[in-house]
């Protein structure tokens, strides 16, 4: 009975009764009024008859008087499925006709009635029912003329059950049809959910079917699957990040304790334990630090919008960290110098951009001091411009650069956190900047600055 | 980098020889009770005295009462979380200066945090050096020069606001106006230690952790235009700390 119940508790169903209902009503309404107007129609035409045959009876009257109208009555009324007759006198005698036992006072006025009667057939007294009227004749005399009703109102009969019938097989044909569509949108919805609950149990490579017809619930299903799809890749982007974090943590944590471990074997004096101590703690903000950019390309891998946001000038943000860095650069033997443009506006968070040009100078500089050629080339250039809406925000050095096969693999992969350049420092400069630069809706390019490399941050600018 | 050793000092050699040196009173509201004990003992250790509340609600009570210097604040804390309790406090009239510390480290979690009302904010991991340098920063007992003046002075130090001059011995000196900036935080905060991410914050107003130590230059081109040539030198690092500012000769 559940099945049952369920259906009737299903939106198909509920809506094929509503239909039922209301088809019911209109084609009730339909067939009333047909059988309405052919029976008035009907009824004009028998008056119209009665009305010509008086005029031809009162002609005969006017022409021959009494007699010859009784003569005309008496032969008409002798004929088979003949009409009704009855010519009587003033008072109400009657001279002829085919019917008896009429009420002769109703009949005494003239005008057009309906009139009730018994016909007597087979034995049998039948009740009838006719349409007559009655004119009065000079010399008081009065004549009746009717029709008999009795096949019209078999007419009539058909057509109420006709009506009748039809409405029972729409009910019928109706309540089916709500019941089959029902049923097989049950089905399907039946279907979707045990599909959505093998996915819920934990394999997301189940999808569900799409018919073909591209109806509504085809089109869920596609909107489903496509959701899927979307979860399903978020999900092997999640593994692959943490696969990536258990990497990058995995390694500084081994130094860290490795070295913890090699104190406690073979240290022996207070200084020793020190500076193995101020090692660990050296370890562990490395670690805060990596631990810190993964948080960011985290939050940039899932377009996360930045709070905060604001209209800043990237030349002034440029300046600033370049002058931030310039004594620090002169102290390394490299000359950094700013080319910005007067005024580069952009929708940024200052503290994120400045970062990451920070982190690119930071870089430049420690590569460059490694550079094999001589003082004149140990330049630092920070630039910034507007090329085609976007702001450009560069660096460029002439260290040893990136191998430009290494530099499609460094950004495709800008997750993952480079190998290549883990010799100094964290080795997070260029996943950091590259998640900056996705945060701000723009990405980073690296070009060879032939000798040494030039990272570009390019983000949208604000006209 | 050989940063002028011979004015450094550990932290607790700088404690002991610190004339500015004074009691704070400090409420921690922390629900993790080996940090909570962890800091209880570390400013403990520096002569300072502590209150510690477990969630937030006994530390909206305690603080209510406005007898601290500082308020230390976790953001995620039981009972009410310490954004709400900060917003409270202010709401309130409670001026205490209050940093938080927290796990959630971001740049929008730290324009949430100062947008609620809180003076400082500080993400975890921290040294503890960096937390007591900021801290006796905010409380308002440790301050040693008053923010309005427009003169500062620091032995023969001195150091014009207003008409941008700065004179050692009478003698002028000639600062960028970074460096201008720079000394001027130091010699406002004169006596108390501050740390390199601090002066990132209040010079260049940039939070992040510069992977190398940009500012220790700055400080040192500094340090060569305010103490070369002068016996008494004025600007300290103190190690694994920052640096200070203070009459030596005193």
């Amino acid at each position: 009975m559940t099945a049952l119940g369920r259906l009737f508790r299903t939106t198909a169903f509920k809506l094929a009764l509503i239909f039922l209902f209301i088809f019911t009503i209109f084609a009730g309404s339909i067939l009333g009024y047909v059988a309405f107007s052919a029976r008035r129609l009907l009824e004009e035409q028998v008056n119209l008859t009665v009305n010509e045959e008086i005029k031809g009876l009162l002609s005969q009257f006017n022409s021959g008087g009494v007699l010859r109208l009784v003569r005309q009555i008496e032969r008409r009324s002798h004929q088979p499925g003949s009409s009704l007759y009855l010519v009587t006198t003033a008072a109400g005698e009657t001279l002829a006709g085919n019917i008896s036992g009429v009420d002769s006072e109703g009949l005494l006025e003239a005008g057009s009635y309906q009139l009730y009667y018994r016909v007597v057939e087979e034995g049998e007294p039948r009740p009838h029912r006719a349409i007559v009227e009655t004119v009065i004749l000079p010399g008081g005399f009065r004549l009746l003329v009717g029709r008999d009703l009795d096949e019209t109102d078999r007419f009539h009969t058909i057509i109420l059950r006709a009506a009748g019938w039809s409405i029972l097989l729409i009910l019928a044909l109706a309540l089916m049809g709500g019941v089959f569509v029902a049923r097989r949108v049950l089905s399907r919805v039946d279907h979707m959910t045990e599909t959505t609950r093998t996915i819920m149990a934990g394999d997301l490579s189940g999808r569900l079917v799409v018919t073909g017809t591209n109806d509504e619930l085809d089109r869920l299903a596609q909107s489903l699957n496509a959701m899927l799809d979307r979860i399903g890749e978020l999900m092997a982007g999640l593994r692959e990040v943490s696969d990536n974090i258990a990497h990058d943590l995995k390694t500084p944590l081994t130094r860290l304790r490795n070295s913890a471990e090699e104190a406690l074997r073979v240290g022996s004096s207070s200084d020793s334990y020190r500076d193995a101590l101020e090692h660990t703690i050296e370890e562990a903000d490395n670690l805060i630090k990596i631990f810190n950019a993964l948080l960011m390309i985290a939050r940039a891998e899932a377009d996360n919008v930045l709070e905060g946001m604001s209209i800043e000038d990237a030349s002034k943000i440029a300046r600033d960290v370049v002058e931030l860095y310039e004594p620090f650069a002169e102290e390394a033997g490299i000359h950094l110098e700013i080319d910005a443009a007067e005024m580069v506006p952009i929708h940024a968070s200052r503290e994120l951009i400045g970062q990451a040009l920070a982190n690119l100078i930071d870089n430049a500089i420690k590569y460059s001091s490694e550079s094999i050629f001589n003082e004149t080339v140990r330049s630092v250039v920070v630039s910034v411009k507007i090329e085609d809406k976007q702001a450009l925000l560069s660096v460029s050095d002439h260290g040893p650069g990136i191998p430009e096969a290494e530099m499609d693999r460094v950004l495709e992969r800008f997750v993952r956190l480079e190998t290549s350049r883990t010799r100094t420092g964290s080795g997070l400069g260029l996943s950091l900047v590259a998640a900056v630069a996705r945060l701000h809706g723009g990405i980073l390019k690296l070009e060879n600055n032939r000798p040494g490399l030039k990272a570009i941050i390019s983000v949208p600018s604000v006209p | 980098m050989a940063v002028a050793s011979t004015t450094a000092f550990s932290l607790d050699q700088y404690r002991k020889i610190s004339r500015h040196f004074n009691t704070m009173k400090i409420l921690i509201v922390e629900d993790d009770a080996s940090a909570s004990a962890y800091l209880d003992k570390a400013f403990r250790e520096q002569g300072h005295v502590v209150d510690i509340a477990s969630d937030g609600l006994d530390g909206y009570a305690l603080a209510s009462e406005g007898q601290y210097d500082a308020i230390i604040v976790d953001r995620m804390i039981p009972r009410m979380d310490g954004l709400s309790l900060i917003h409270g406090l202010r709401e309130q009239k409670i001026d205490t200066p209050i940093l938080v510390l927290s796990a959630l480290g971001q740049v929008d979690d730290r324009v949430k945090g100062l947008r609620a009302g809180a003076d400082d904010y500080l993400s975890k991991p921290y040294s503890f050096s960096e937390l007591l340098a900021r801290v006796e920063i905010l409380s308002r007992r440790g301050r040693s020069i008053p923010t309005e003046d427009t003169v500062y002075r620091v032995a023969d130090l001195e150091f014009n606001r207003l008409t941008r001059r700065v004179t050692r011995s009478n003698t002028e000196i000639d600062l960028q106006p970074r460096e201008f900036r720079l000394l001027e935080y130091l010699m406002r905060h004169a006596g108390q230690v501050v740390t390199r991410t601090m002066l990132l914050e209040n010079v260049w107003d940039y939070h992040f952790d510069p992977q190398t130590n940009v500012i220790d230059v700055h400080v040192s081109r500094l340090r060569a235009k305010i103490d070369k040539g002068f016996d008494n030198p004025l600007i300290h690092t103190v190690r694994g700390a920052g640096y200070t500012v203070r009459d030596s000769a005193r």
